[in-house]
């Protein structure tokens, strides 16, 4: 972590808006438990790389450090899932699944395959249809001490749940003097998927992001994936964590060790100098795409996958604004009341100096969103719209 | 004999036996015999035992529910070639339950359920071709291709969907009866739901509303025991539905036996319409698909048990074997009703393969009512990018 801060010292300007620990990231989930953690700061290693980084179209920064190309085991995400939570279940016995085919079924995208043959029908708990009363009943449990992971088989049911987790959960450890902790995590598929229809695609970080309490964070690839489940599993507070319907099945090469995410961390995807494209979940994918054809034309974007929705990780965004002066922030929310709506007013509000032009912003239509494919095509942001907008700000036509 | 004698001596006669009997004495009247029981809570009697059908009602219940085995069959097919994608929920094995509800209802009464609804589509007079067309997002869908499975609406026919999350309908049907009660109409409301939504809370406030002020409201559990791969008795402390709750009468019913859902709803809307309040009716069915495409249906269920059920319970079958004994049509005819009506669905298919996709405006247009003139902005909100007619 120090080697982060001194990587970054001299961009730095303003110290003012350095937070407490300066050069540090404050990270409220116990990742000093783990074996490895990751910064979010450049390697030296990948600083050397620098120049050949520019020409790669996604240099992770955070890359797991593998010395050889074999270490590691390549997983898809639905597994990684599912391998942050047996290790976090098979560390600390307070730790539970409660939902809806968790058990048995193994789970409606296999993420708890296996867990309660493992474990057993009540640390693995399948329950009735009954989202409000049992979302409420983990956060009962959790108000005990029970580490309870709450699954909703997908995000929009998780609505009937909404009094529960705003009120129950969000604001108990304010409205109590700080006597109760809730350290649950909610967690399930949300997004808009391939023809699900309007009440399967909805973006539930946009109505839960107002909650004060609540921490809300987006996995995107299955190494943030494990990272984060089991980052919020250890994390004292209420964690939303957001998977998206689409992205169960990536594949990619984690590390064997064991290692937890910061939970407050965004993740520099891309070092670049022309623009700061702030995105997560699904949406980095088609950025990432978006960025090739970038790269080819001579444009070079820093893409940062946020993952904390909610608080923002205004430290590693600001840096990066205040190196490109340029940000474009690309959501599957709704335009209205998304994640960007928030973005945008937190970048507005602290970096206004440090910025040539508004802050942009992409987002899906305010539109339900419809079963046939073209409709549904044209609801969300393409790959093509983000090069577009991206050259419009890159020549000033913005 | 005076003939005030004879009527007065045929209506001592007739005096005790049920109402139906007086139909019975149209000539090609067929009485069929409701052989499983009816279990009956708060309620003094139950349905008839006994059904009153015609030939032509006999015709038309076996070609719906052959219709509706014949579209939900295709439907896997296409969603297995990927004309159909994202949800595709299937009745195939609950025919009796549709077509039993509606030989007793009107389509002045109001349906709701919810995303198990093809047949019910089907059932409240939607064609094979606007349901093709819906699931396979085209124009020409009864919600222009802009709701998919799920939401199949039919507002002419007071079909009112097509609903995806669990246990909605419960509240919603609430409201479809007290609209009919405040509106004075001698109308049911059938609010639809199954065994896995059975433990949502919304259905007790929903019965709880229904009883308090005798709404005429009729609870349909289509009761196939599993919501999606949990068993009914991993799922509820009581595995029946029909006497959940203390306050509101209930009728369990042999859904696989369209007579004996007919008869009891029948009954139920009788009840209702008498001002006695809400009813409920569960009916024991079976789905031999799983619960949706995604769901193979035999992880949580043996393959024998499915068998077994579709051997000996299969809904078209029992009413085939009874039109066979009743003479009502043989066998050399039943092969060329099911090669027409398996004609009639592949034209249905293909119509709807055929049928455009909704146009760009669409994405825009029925979000708010009276829209015209509305302009919409595309992602980035720069340029106006649809003006709506």
């Amino acid at each position: 972590m120090a080697a982060a801060g001194a990587a970054l010292a001299p961009i730095i300007e303003n110290r003012l808006l350095l937070p407490p620990n300066a050069g540090r990231i404050r990270c409220s989930s116990s990742a000093r438990g783990a074996l490895v953690v990751r910064g979010a700061a450049l390697s030296e290693e990948s600083r050397k790389n620098r120049s050949s980084a520019l020409k790669a179209v996604a240099v992770k920064g955070e890359a797991p450090n593998l010395t050889t190309a074999k270490s590691g085991h390549e997983i898809l995400l639905f597994d990684a899932l599912r391998e942050g939570l047996e290790e976090e279940m098979a560390r600390d016995p307070t730790v539970c699944v409660i939902g809806e085919d968790v058990g048995h079924y193994g789970g409606s995208y296999k993420v708890t395959k296996g867990l309660a043959e493992k474990f057993g029908d009540l640390r693995v708990l399948d329950t009735p249809i009954c989202e409000n009363s049992f979302t409420g009943m983990g956060i009962g449990a959790a108000m005990t001490g029970l580490r309870t992971v709450v699954e909703g088989m997908n995000m929009g049911f998780l609505l009937l749940a909404y009094n529960q987790i705003s009120n129950n959960a969000g604001m108990l450890h304010y409205t109590s003097g700080g006597q109760f902790k809730i350290p649950i995590v909610i967690r399930g598929p949300g997004g808009v998927g391939k023809q699900l229809g309007a009440e399967h695609s909805q973006r539930l970080e946009s109505y839960f992001q107002s909650v004060p309490g609540l921490q809300m964070v987006a996995c995107s690839t299955p190494y943030n994936a494990k990272g984060l489940m089991k980052a919020a599993i250890r994390s004292d507070n209420p964690v939303i964590l957001y998977e998206h319907v689409l992205l169960y099945n990536l594949k990619e090469r984690i590390p064997d060790e064991e290692y937890v995410l910061c939970l407050e961390e965004a993740e520099l995807v891309r070092p670049g100098k022309d623009v700061t494209i702030l995105t997560y979940s699904r949406m980095r994918h088609f950025v990432l795409q978006a960025a090739k054809t970038l790269v080819e034309r001579g444009y070079d974007p820093e893409i940062i996958d946020i993952r904390s929705l909610k608080p923002f990780d205004l430290f590693t965004i600001g840096n990066s604004i205040k190196k490109t002066h340029k940000v474009l922030i690309v959501e599957e929310c709704m335009r209205t009341g998304g994640i960007g709506a928030s973005l945008r007013a937190a970048i507005v509000d602290n970096f206004w100096d440090f910025l040539d032009g508004r802050p942009e912003c992409l987002s899906s239509q305010d539109v339900p969103t419809p079963y046939a494919a073209t409709l549904e095509d044209a609801t969300v942001v393409q790959p093509a719209q983000i090069v577009v907008k991206v050259e419009q700000m890159c020549q000033g036509l913005v | 004999m005076t003939r005030s004698t004879v009527g007065s001596l045929a209506r001592r006669l007739f005096a005790s036996q049920p109402r139906q009997a007086a139909a019975a004495q149209a000539p090609d009247a067929i009485n069929v015999e409701i052989p499983v029981p009816f279990q009956l809570h708060l309620l003094q009697e139950g349905p008839a035992r006994e059904s009153v059908t015609s030939r032509e009602e006999l015709v038309k219940m076996y070609r719906d529910m052959f219709r509706i085995r014949r579209m939900e069959i295709t439907a896997d097919k296409l969603f297995k070639s990927q004309l159909v994608r994202g949800f595709c929920h299937l009745y195939d094995g609950q025919e009796a339950v549709t077509i039993g509800m509606e030989a007793a209802l009107t389509y002045e009464d109001t349906v709701i359920t919810a995303y198990r609804d093809h047949a019910t589509f089907l059932g409240r007079g939607g064609t094979v071709h606007e349901c093709f067309a819906e699931l396979m997002g085209r124009s020409t869908g009864c919600a222009r291709g802009k709701g998919g499975s799920m939401h199949l609406y039919k507002p002419s026919n007071n079909f009112y969907g097509g609903w995806g999350i669990v246990g909605t309908t419960g509240p919603l049907g609430a409201g479809l009866a007290f609209a009919n009660k405040y509106e004075k109409k001698n109308n049911v409301a059938m609010a639809i739901y199954g065994d896995g939504a059975g433990n949502q809370g919304q259905l007790f406030e929903a019965k709880n509303m229904a009883g308090l002020w005798d709404l005429p409201l009729i609870f349909l559990v289509e009761n196939n025991h599993y919501g999606m791969g949990t068993a009914e008795w991993r799922a509820s402390k009581k595995t029946t539905f029909y006497d959940r709750v203390s306050y509101i009468p209930g009728i369990k019913v042999d859904g696989m036996d369209a007579f004996a859902v007919k008869e009891a709803t029948r009954f139920a809307k009788e009840h209702c319409l008498s001002g006695k309040g809400p009813i409920v009716l569960e009916a024991d069915t079976y789905r031999y698909h799983g619960h949706s495409m995604s769901d193979p249906g035999s992880t949580y269920r043996t393959r024998n048990e499915i068998q077994g059920v579709r051997q000996e319970r299969d809904p078209i079958e029992r009413i085939k074997k009874l039109m066979i004994k009743e003479n009502v049509m043989r066998e050399e005819e039943f092969k060329a009703v099911d090669k027409e009506i398996k004609q009639e669905v592949d034209d249905a298919a293909a119509k709807a393969k055929d049928d455009p996709n909704p146009g760009e405006e669409e994405l825009f247009m029925n979000i708010y009512k009276n829209d015209s003139g509305l302009k919409t902005y595309g992602c980035d909100r720069n340029m106006v990018r649809v003006q709506l007619p």
